[in-house]
């Protein structure tokens, strides 16, 4: 980029909630042709910032240079003709709409009042070409893939006339394969002479794809960097302020006896489709067992089943050699399982209710913390404060409120809560979701250390990182089946994504091998599978 | 800590406020039709505390909303909106005058413990259908509960007249069944005040201390609050659903019979449901939940409905504008909880901000 040409300046941007700066005098340039990664942990500042370039949010001061001319954005349609759009994480598309339909919303094409389908379609057809941005312009959004919908999301905002796109932590719902055609797709955007900012906390991404890179921590910026010449470790630490560590450590498994067996499993879904289909799976007592597949392969119906949260059509589900299935979720905590539910907001806390009411929201009709039906406030406040203290959970009183903490200490307090009650089985469903790496790092840490005390920690979650980094073994759910187990020293990222795409396990490194003709590395890894 | 005083703080500031505006609303429109506010609000208060007689009557009115009031709220903390407080009101009288005329001769404690019970049982199953229902089979407590109401409306005039009487009333229950006490009745100059009073009083404490004491209490706040994590922690929602109403319509039940053996010591046939299962969702809303709250809304409402009979004499300002008034407070309980809502948010939202890591 020998001659720059700044498309986006913005000058000591602050932005105040009555007492709180969410941005506090950030400095943020944009080159044209670039693409500009936004690091920052949760709560940085990151959103705010691109509320206000996008005209969502008025900055209290501070000023904005769009391709060299100060503006006062004030409104979004202000930021649509100033070029600038943005990719939602949560995809603004209507269900019901064809893709055609869903990128003119709001400025269709008619004949005299009709609507002009085939105009709209051929529209779309040419920039979807342009681009190289693969849509069926017929088709209905909820009929289409994740990476489609997003394509057109993409799509809708070049159509808007958008040379500024800024992507919101857009790869969150997408396989491997999927993620690395949106980096192809944002190379081919830049080359077209579209700038891109784009918003994350995955630092390999910001690799793989980015420029450079403004690092956002408290509502400050920090630095930009080049990041051909920042190593991921610098980075991590630029964004949480401290050296953070990666690498989950962690000794070799020592598994002994089975925990939880399922066999023959079959789960319906609210609409009376299999979801589970006829599933064995085995957890050993001192071993993490990984569930990697993308959202909505029978993940979530899987644990729901084991957790007695919904009806099990047919098979058998063994906790600690007893029988639970078909128990309530009652009946299987007592027996032995602790549960970090994939929503902390809607299934993990009651938030209006005290933090100290919520340690102890599966055993507040046991002793010591009721009686004869009448509860002993003073039992369950110091039972609280032992487990904020123990698991270092920020907060202001065991009497304050659930939804007064942030992500992270939520996400603490209901650890916490789960492992105190020494469960023979823990499930960890998306337990880092939302959160930063410090608070990553940290419960990464108690799910290994649960393991090494000899209890058996089932772990779901949609990140790979996650799940290679943290399990012993890895199983993969696609379409409601296990279509292979591996052990997580022995894959690799490729091989999980061409599984977690339901491609069968000796396909899978059949294709790899080929591939890895031309690198060696890789074929070192897959000849360990053998 | 600095919160929860803060939060107590608001509770008490929100309804005053609102009752402060609601006055002040009444008075404007009085002066825009060209009545002086301060006569009738003069009239209307000193009628009431200058005189033991209406005295008693304000806290008679306010005994009975005590308890359709409570009746109210603690569906509302399960998170159900008990719209039949009235038609389980009616089910209560009905059951305790049947009862009380069809055991004439029972000592009075036990005649008085069985038709306060019969009460209690008819308002909690008149409750308890639309509780089952929702449940059971999703069905909503509000159209459930809304048309229970007509039915009950109906049912008990169909019951007077073709079973308890043959007219449009009953005959008046004995002594035995009476919820009068001499000494009160003296005090108050012969007004209708009566042991119900006492029947409130203890039934608030005994709703403060079901709700924050017991485990069966703590179920019902966490489902109302959050029904998905109580699932998830072990709670039975449909458990939980179904105990919150059978209480709800108990204490409406147990309103009923306090109006029943207390108020009118008969029954008789109605035009329309009564306006106190009504005026206890207000009780209940401006109270916000709170049992203490919720005795003294009803003691206010009991003065305004009361006292609201002195306006067109003395200041000749029409009675209509005391429903005005209550009509306000009301309203201004309504847009405070959705001003508090805010403020609670933006309170949340910047803590959360705030304490992130």
């Amino acid at each position: 980029m020998a001659q720059t040409e700044r498309v986006i300046e913005m000058k000591g941007i602050t932005k105040k909630f009555g007492e709180f700066k969410a941005n506090d005098n950030i400095n943020l340039n944009v080159e044209k042709g670039e693409i500009h990664a936004l690091l920052g942990e949760n709560g940085a500042g990151k959103s705010t910032l691109m509320n206000i370039l996008s005209g969502l949010l008025e900055p209290t001061s501070g000023e904005i240079i769009v391709n060299g001319k100060k503006e006062k954005i004030d409104s979004p349609e202000k930021a649509n003709q100033l070029g600038i759009g943005m990719v939602h994480q949560h995809f603004m598309l209507v269900d019901k709409f064809t893709v055609a339909e869903n990128i003119m919303l709001g400025k269709e094409k008619h004949n005299y009042g009709f609507m002009d389908d085939q105009g709209a379609e051929k529209d779309v057809k040419d920039l979807s070409d342009r681009y190289g941005l693969t849509v069926d312009p017929s088709a209905k959004i909820e009929d289409i893939s994740v990476g489609m919908q997003q394509r057109a999301e993409i799509l809708k905002t070049l159509f808007r006339g958008a040379d500024i796109l800024i992507f919101d932590e857009p790869t969150g719902v997408l396989t491997p394969q999927e993620i690395d055609e949106l980096m192809d797709i944002m190379k081919k955007l830049t080359d077209e002479g579209k700038s891109i900012i784009l918003i994350t906390h995955k630092l390999d991404e910001i690799k793989k794809v980015a420029d450079r890179c403004t690092v956002i921590r408290r509502g400050k910026s920090i630095d930009t960097v080049d990041v051909k010449s920042t190593s991921q470790q610098e980075l991590a630490d630029m964004m949480v302020g401290r050296s953070v560590s990666f690498k989950v450590e962690k000794q070799a498994p020592s598994p002994k006896g089975p925990v939880l067996e399922i066999k023959n499993l079959t789960v319906k879904e609210s609409r009376g489709l299999e979801a589970v289909k006829n599933i064995d799976l085995e957890v050993k007592a001192g071993e993490v067992l990984g569930i990697a597949g993308v959202d909505g392969n029978g993940q979530s119906e899987l644990i729901q089943a084991i957790t007695g949260l919904t009806k099990i059509e047919s098979g058998t589900i063994k906790l600690d050699g007893k029988d639970i299935t078909g128990k309530k979720p009652r009946e299987v905590t007592e027996t032995g399982l602790g549960h970090i539910p994939e929503d902390r907001h809607r299934h993990g806390l009651v938030l209006p209710m005290m933090l100290e009411e919520n340690m102890t929201l599966q055993q507040y009709y046991q002793k010591p913390f009721s009686k004869n039906g009448f509860l002993n406030h003073g039992k369950i406040k110091e039972y609280a404060k032992k487990l904020i203290e123990e698991f270092d959970v920020r907060t202001q009183s065991e009497e304050s409120t659930a939804a007064s903490l942030s992500g992270g200490n939520q996400q603490k307090a209901i650890i916490a809560r789960e492992i105190n009650r020494d469960p023979a089985l823990l499930i960890a469903a998306q337990p880092t979701r939302g959160l930063d790496v410090g608070a990553i790092e940290y419960i990464h840490k108690r799910l290994i250390e649960q393991r090494d005390n000899g209890k058996a920690v089932l772990l779901m979650s949609y990140e790979l990182d996650e799940v290679m980094n943290v399990s012993d073994r890895i199983a993969v759910m696609y379409d409601g089946k296990i279509i292979a187990i591996v052990n997580a020293e022995d894959t690799s990222e490729n091989e999980l994504g061409l599984l977690m795409a339901g491609v069968p396990l000796e396909k899978a490194k059949k294709e790899l091998a080929g591939k890895v003709e031309t690198d060696g590395k890789e074929r070192a890894t897959v000849a360990n599978d053998e | 800590m600095q919160t929860t005083s803060k939060n107590r703080l608001n509770a008490l500031l929100i309804p005053l406020f609102s009752i402060l505006l609601g006055f002040i609303f009444g008075a404007i429109l009085m002066l825009l039709f060209g009545y002086n506010p301060i006569d009738a609000y003069s009239a209307m208060l000193m009628g009431v505390f200058n005189s033991p007689y209406f005295m008693g009557e304000a806290i008679r009115q306010a005994t009975v909303l005590t308890f359709t009031g409570l009746g109210f709220a603690i569906a509302f903390k399960a998170g159900f909106f008990n719209i039949g407080v009235a038609g389980q009101l009616l089910a209560g009288w009905v059951a305790a005058i049947w009862v009380a005329l069809s055991f004439p001769d029972l000592p009075r404690i036990i005649l008085l413990t069985l038709s306060l019970g019969a009460a209690i049982i008819a308002g909690a199953v008149w409750a308890g259908i639309a509780g089952a229902l929702r449940a059971y089979f999703g069905t909503s407590e509000v159209i459930v509960t809304i048309m229970l109401n007509y039915t009950a409306l109906h049912l008990t005039n169909y019951i007077i007249r073709s079973v308890l009487a043959t007219g449009n009333t009953t005959e008046i229950v004995g002594e035995n069944a009476s919820l009068r006490v001499g000494w009160l009745t003296t005090l108050t100059q012969g007004s209708r005040i009566n042991m119900g009073l006492f029947i409130a009083i203890i039934v608030v404490i005994l709703y403060w201390v079901f709700m924050t004491q017991t485990t069966a209490g703590f179920e019902v706040r966490a489902v109302g609050l959050n029904p998905d994590a109580s699932t998830y922690a072990g709670m039975s929602a449909k458990r939980n659903i179904i105990l919150s109403m059978l209480i709800s319509g108990g204490l409406a039940g147990l309103g009923g019979a306090v109006h029943g053996l207390g108020t009118f010591g008969n029954l008789f046939t109605q035009s329309g449901l009564p306006s106190l299962g009504f005026n206890g969702i207000a009780v209940a809303l401006l109270g916000l939940g709170n049992p203490v709250g919720i005795f003294f809304s009803s003691i206010l409402f009991g003065v305004l409905d009361v006292g609201a009979g002195f306006m067109p004499n003395r200041a000749g300002v029409p009675d209509e504008m005391a429903d005005i008034v209550i009509a306000a407070i009301i309203f201004f309980v309504g847009a405070n909880y959705v001003i508090r809502l805010v403020l609670d948010k933006m309170q949340s939202n910047k803590t959360a901000e705030k304490g992130g890591e």
